[in-house]
């Protein structure tokens, strides 16, 4: 059958997924501490029909091949980790990191994930964990029961006022974790990132130290999802979409014509 | 049986490569620094006896476009957009059985800047080519903050937990500008020089940091030349009807005597 149709199916298969793309950015445009992501096309490999500099007679030789590509496809989505903006809440356990790191965060299996979700919470027993799954803050932070407020340092310590102290008792520190490549983490949803064999191993270090992003309490970091973009980009994928679309029906009619005339 | 027949069925097969040819354009047209594929047809002729009538075509895909795509800024320290003529210089791995694959080895071209950067510390492009500096792959001394790529292709970096003012040049990413009739695209999209020869990085070409380059297919020509090959295909099937009549003619003639 004619390539045509296959090679513009590569193009309808490539919109769509970039279009879910787009689409998943734009459901998370308000989704705290995430990252958007792009996908990255790429043509496919070319078909060689006839070979350029093959012979057409004794003495000469044929100038231009025929090499038919065969499409293009999404060879991966790129998560992009660049700053979002501040958002100031005024909440004792909202932290933002602004600068590069991660919160890490201790799954259920006993495994590590990664966050810069920073909207923390507390769970009964006066543990700093995640909002949603209440995966608990690693290291762990307790905080006491009888405290009165807390305040969390650009560097990550965490110190309590306690009813009848006059001096803030330290309780905790909160670490930040670095990856060489954080494109190469791999999002498991919930905010969450796990390392992968391109992201690097993770380092851990002091907030505000060393090339570590500080803490800022009582602010969140909105989305990196920039709407315009995404409804530009929207409009492209749509609209090669529907160009892809009329080549399959240009060949379908074409092969429909050869059906009715001969 | 008439020639002809021949001759407008080769035509309309010609045709459908050309179609071929087209709807890969537009199937990249989101492919970022794609550069479109441009189809001609070359008259074949196979005169024998009697009048030198029976020239066949053959579509051939003679050349790219190489006029530069709209610059798309993202902001990503690792994303480079060439400005105006010329190329990056990507390392493609080595494959044992390249030659049976018809794949090119060694040095290629590449207008693709989705880079990123291995936890190895070396640059490739989303594809895994190694990025050439001006001497051999660039690999940046982990762990680092801070990158940037300047209009000459030099990168600095900061590393991890240095000042501000350490700024450290790593390498520089070998920018070439060959002459487009010398180079000529492989079956993986990249660019290679035709006599296989090392091209030196020149001076002149300059990227930009942060911005992607677009395709440059142009939808309206791509859609207009589908249009036009379509017609054309129509009128080949025409001409391959009409033989189907002439030759029904002759024959109910010879019927009626």
């Amino acid at each position: 059958m004619n390539p045509a149709l296959w090679i513009s199916k590569t193009g309808l298969d490539a919109q769509t997924k970039d279009i879910a793309v787009i689409s998943n950015n734009l459901a998370n445009a308000s989704t705290v501490g995430f990252k958007k992501s792009r996908a990255v096309f790429e043509d496919l490999l070319y078909q060689n029909i006839n070979q350029p500099g093959g012979r057409t007679a004794d003495d000469s030789e044929a100038p231009s091949g025929l090499m038919l590509g065969a499409g293009t496809k999404v060879v991966a989505t790129q998560k992009i980790h660049s700053q979002g903006d501040m958002l100031t809440t005024d909440n004792a356990l909202d932290l933002m990191i602004q600068g590069e790191g991660f919160f890490e965060i201790l799954m259920p299996d006993g495994t590590s994930a990664y966050s810069r979700n920073g909207q923390f919470t507390m769970d009964d027993e006066g543990n700093i964990v995640t909002p949603g799954a209440g995966y608990l803050l690693q290291p762990q932070v307790t905080i006491p029961e009888d405290a009165l407020s807390i305040v969390v340092s650009q560097d990550g310590e965490v110190s309590v006022t306690i009813q009848g102290q006059a001096e803030p008792a330290i309780v905790g520190q909160i670490n930040t974790v670095n990856f060489v490549n954080p494109t190469g983490l791999e999002p498991i949803g919930q905010n969450l990132f796990t390392e992968t064999g391109v992201s690097g191993a993770p380092q851990e270090g002091v907030p505000g130290l060393e090339g570590y992003g500080m803490i800022v309490q009582g602010a969140l970091e909105t989305s990196n999802v920039n709407t315009t973009e995404e409804l530009v980009n929207l409009i492209e994928s749509q609209r090669v979409y529907e160009m892809n679309s009329k080549v399959i029906s240009a060949v379908d009619e074409m092969l429909s014509y050869i059906n009715q005339q001969l | 049986m008439d020639k002809m027949l021949y001759v407008a069925m080769s035509g309309a097969k010609q045709n459908m490569q050309a179609l071929a040819i087209n709807a890969n354009n537009l199937a990249n047209a989101k492919t970022t620094g794609f550069k479109a594929d441009l189809a001609q047809a070359r008259s074949m002729q196979a005169f024998g006896e009697g009048q030198p009538t029976r020239v066949f075509s053959m579509t051939e895909r003679a050349s790219q476009n190489f006029d530069s795509g709209s610059i798309l800024t993202t902001g990503r320290s690792l994303d480079i957009a060439i400005k105006g003529e010329g190329w990056f210089a990507v390392q493609t791995p080595e494959l044992s059985n390249a030659d049976a694959l018809g794949f090119g080895q060694g040095e290629a071209f590449s207008r693709q800047g989705h880079l990123r950067l291995t936890d190895e510390g070396t640059l490739e492009t989303s594809n895994g080519e190694l990025v050439l500096g001006d001497n051999g792959p660039i690999i940046l001394p982990l762990p680092v903050s801070n990158i940037q790529i300047s209009p000459d292709g030099t990168i600095m970096v900061q590393p991890e937990g240095a000042p501000n003012s350490a700024q450290e040049e790593v390498g520089r990413i070998k920018l070439v500008n060959p002459d487009v009739r010398l180079i000529e695209k492989g079956v993986d999209g990249l660019f290679r020089r035709k006599d296989g020869q090392v091209e030196l990085s020149d001076a002149t070409v300059k990227v930009q940091g942060g911005a992607l380059e677009s395709s440059n297919v142009n939808p309206l020509s791509e859609m207009t030349d589908m249009i036009a090959l379509q017609r054309q295909f129509e009128m080949h099937l025409k001409l391959m009807k009409t033989a189907e009549d002439n030759d029904a003619s002759s024959s109910s003639l010879l019927r009626a005597f």
